[in-house]
């Protein structure tokens, strides 16, 4: 074991021995390294997020064709401090007939609930939290305790606009869970695992994007629509409900909403990067895991981005569509592939054809679901063009 | 005492704590969110019995769907003006009272029981909980026949569910 | 694992009396149920504790417990569904005001 295949095991067998030197108890040294492990990954994730919001505006100027902050440091990288000295001095208002308690904690949880996702992110081939066997499942719960934040927040409140936001968003949240899961089951079904580490392993040779491209694009958008980022920005929706749930948190209050909302989209990044395209897998160089690292972090900033490209450029949908997208489209769609996945992975997996089956599988099942929506299409058109018979008229013949 | 005990020591006051204040406060908003806090504490309970598939399960199924359905519908069902009053009936002593006999009669029957104080049984080297707990879900030898039946169940309730709650035109 | 397998059956014992008291003594129909979710919880701890102490080679707790879930969620979709409609046709979730059925 050397620092450059396992630099974190080495680093606590060093400090391990150090404690040992002071005469610490074995159990005592080890509950205090995890957690200063503990402390390590979270101060990293927030660190990271204080580099995104600079990432965001930055990006978002590009798109609305603007330069973005550029007065403090060199490209305006320093501005994000800039923010938080303002969001840390802005008063502290809590409104008339809020419920105090439950106002405050649910920035926290909001909060936590992201950070908490960090926990089974893996960085590289030894450097990750925990290695959980169930680990899809723990997704899905995390994304279960932000829904709860944004509900408290939005109760607590005692503002319309704010209760009309996290209906909302749990709205959205409770609908696109579904395809969401049922999208995390295929690359499950696929590798024989439902731990995200595992996953992983698996893609050293053959990214699962390539065995299951409409999983992916399912899995993004649900992940979108979990994020509530446009197009499925329905629970802040300026123009409808002002600033939707959030609306009467002020200061660092609603900067822990909007830091965590950050993460949540990069962590997602990360998530996407995991579980369908290879993690800090790179064509070998994941052998170094401090490159691993990097390639991972890349990865994963480049599907932050995607997810930002998409918000800045979608208009919002509407609620009514935005639900019926999801109940009657991906949701339908992810079950059927689910299951044909399962077919096809259990007869193509012993032979020679298997990577090309799934692929042309999941080509398929996109061919007939364009066509079937082309002739939902024609038939929704022709519909509108015939003018409706008066009900008298058509009595009369 | 050993680290384990105290933790499930401070699941145990977390789990207690937060259900007597789910059955006596009384703004029902809060009442869920203490179900929360308890249900959460219960999860810890199965991290700690080495059942993590459980423990996500329960956050999953208690706090993602449940509670948050609790929350709905609460909400849906207040009154701004009536609901300020008690909301225990004028005889809660009675019930009180019966709760604690029962709590007595088990934990009575429980402590005389033998072998009540067995520790865990080993668990067998390298044991795969979760696969086995799949394929005991699935296998015709055990319990796939239980297990349909829960998702038929789950069907009929979520029918039923929605034509109950639907409102007629 | 140094804990007897009493403290989970006492802790079990003891949520179960809570929720045995909400269901008995609360007024609102939904808090009435908050209090039955209680004690399924209890039931699974028993269950779970059960599986972990006894026959952890076996699955049969873990499947029990699963399927306690499984009737508990059809039991909330169903209880609030019907609390809903009550209080949509009576303007009531107090479970005495509810009395059309009494004789």
């Amino acid at each position: 074991m050397t620092f450059w295949s396992d630099p974190v095991n080495f680093i606590a067998a060093w400090l391990r021995g150090i404690l040992a030197g002071w005469g610490m108890g074995a159990a005592l040294a080890n509950i205090l390294l995890a957690l200063s492990g503990i402390i390590v990954l979270v101060v990293f994730a927030l660190v990271l997020d204080i580099f995104l919001v600079w990432v965001e505006r930055k990006v978002v100027a590009r798109f609305q064709d603007r330069l973005g902050p550029n007065r403090i440091g060199p490209f305006g990288i320093f501005q994000p401090f800039a923010d938080i000295i303002k969001l840390i001095i802005k008063e502290d208002i809590t409104p008339e007939g809020a419920d105090k308690v439950v106002y405050n904690i649910a920035p926290v949880l909001a909060a936590t609930a992201v950070i908490l996702l960090w926990a089974i992110l893996p960085l590289a081939s030894t450097i990750y939290g925990v290695d959980l066997n169930v680990a899809l499942l723990y997704l899905v719960a995390t994304g279960a305790l932000g829904a709860l934040a944004i509900i408290m927040g939005g109760w607590a409140s005692n503002n319309k606009y704010a209760l009309l936001g996290a209906f909302r968003m749990v709205a959205i949240m409770v609908s696109y869970e579904v395809p969401m899961v049922v999208a995390l089951l295929i690359p499950a079904v696929i590798t024989g695992t439902m731990s995200v580490k595992g996953i992983t392993e698996f893609q050293s040779g053959v990214w699962i994007v390539i065995l299951s491209p409409l999983a992916a694009v399912i899995f993004i958008i649900s992940a979108i629509a979990e994020l509530g980022r446009a197009p499925f920005d329905l629970n802040e929706a300026e123009s409808e409900i002002v600033a939707g749930f959030n609306i009467e948190y002020t200061g660092m209050k609603f900067g822990w909403f909007y830091a965590s909302e950050l993460l949540h989209s990069f962590t997602f990044g990360g998530f996407i990067a995991v579980l369908f395209f290879g993690g800090y897998n790179f064509f070998g160089l994941e052998k170094y895991p401090l490159l691993g690292v990097v390639i991972f972090l890349a990865k994963a900033l480049f599907f932050y981005w995607v997810i930002m490209w998409v918000k800045y450029s979608m208009p919002r949908i509407r609620i009514d569509h935005m639900l019926a997208f999801s109940w009657k489209f991906l949701t339908p769609l992810s079950l059927a592939l689910l299951i044909i996945t399962a077919v096809v992975d259990k007869f193509l997996a012993p032979t020679n054809f298997y990577m090309l089956g799934m692929f042309l599988t999941n080509v398929v099942i996109a061919w007939l679901t364009i066509e079937i929506l082309r002739a939902y299409g024609k038939r929704q058109r022709k519909a509108e063009e015939t003018p409706v018979q008066p009900v008298a008229e058509a009595a009369h013949h | 005492m050993t680290p384990v005990q105290i933790i499930f020591l401070l699941c145990a006051a977390l789990i207690l704590a937060s259900a007597l204040m789910v059955v006596t406060t009384r703004n029902l908003i809060h009442a869920a969110l203490w179900l929360v806090a308890a249900l959460f504490g219960v999860a810890m309970l199965y991290a700690i019995l080495d059942a993590g598939f459980l423990a996500v399960v329960q956050v999953v199924v208690y706090i993602g769907a449940i509670a948050i359905l609790f929350i709905f519908a609460v909400m849906l069902t207040r009154r701004e003006m009536r609901d300020r009053g008690p909301q225990l009936r004028k005889d809660w002593w009675l019930a009180a009272l019966l709760s604690l006999l029962v709590f007595a009669g088990l934990a009575f029957l429980l402590v005389t029981q033998p072998g009540v104080n067995r520790s865990a049984a080993v668990m067998p080297e390298g044991l795969d909980t979760l696969g086995k707990l799949g394929a005991a879900l699935v296998s015709p030898d055990a319990y796939v026949l239980p297990f349909e039946v829960a998702s038929v169940l789950l069907l009929a309730a979520l029918i039923g569910a929605v034509y109950v709650a639907a409102s007629k035109k | 694992m140094s804990i007897p397998l009493s403290w989970y059956l006492i802790l079990s014992a003891a949520l179960f009396s809570i929720g045995l008291f909400g269901v008995l003594a609360r007024k609102n129909a939904i808090a009435i149920l908050l209090g039955v979710e209680l004690m399924l919880n209890a039931v699974n701890v028993n269950l779970v504790a059960f599986w972990r102490y006894l026959e952890p080679a076996k699955m049969a707790g873990q499947v029990f417990a699963i399927i306690v879930f499984a009737v508990a969620a059809a039991e909330v979709a169903v209880g609030l569904a019907l609390i809903i409609s009550v209080y949509r046709r009576r303007k009531t979730v107090i479970a005495d005001e509810i009395d059309l059925m009494k004789w």
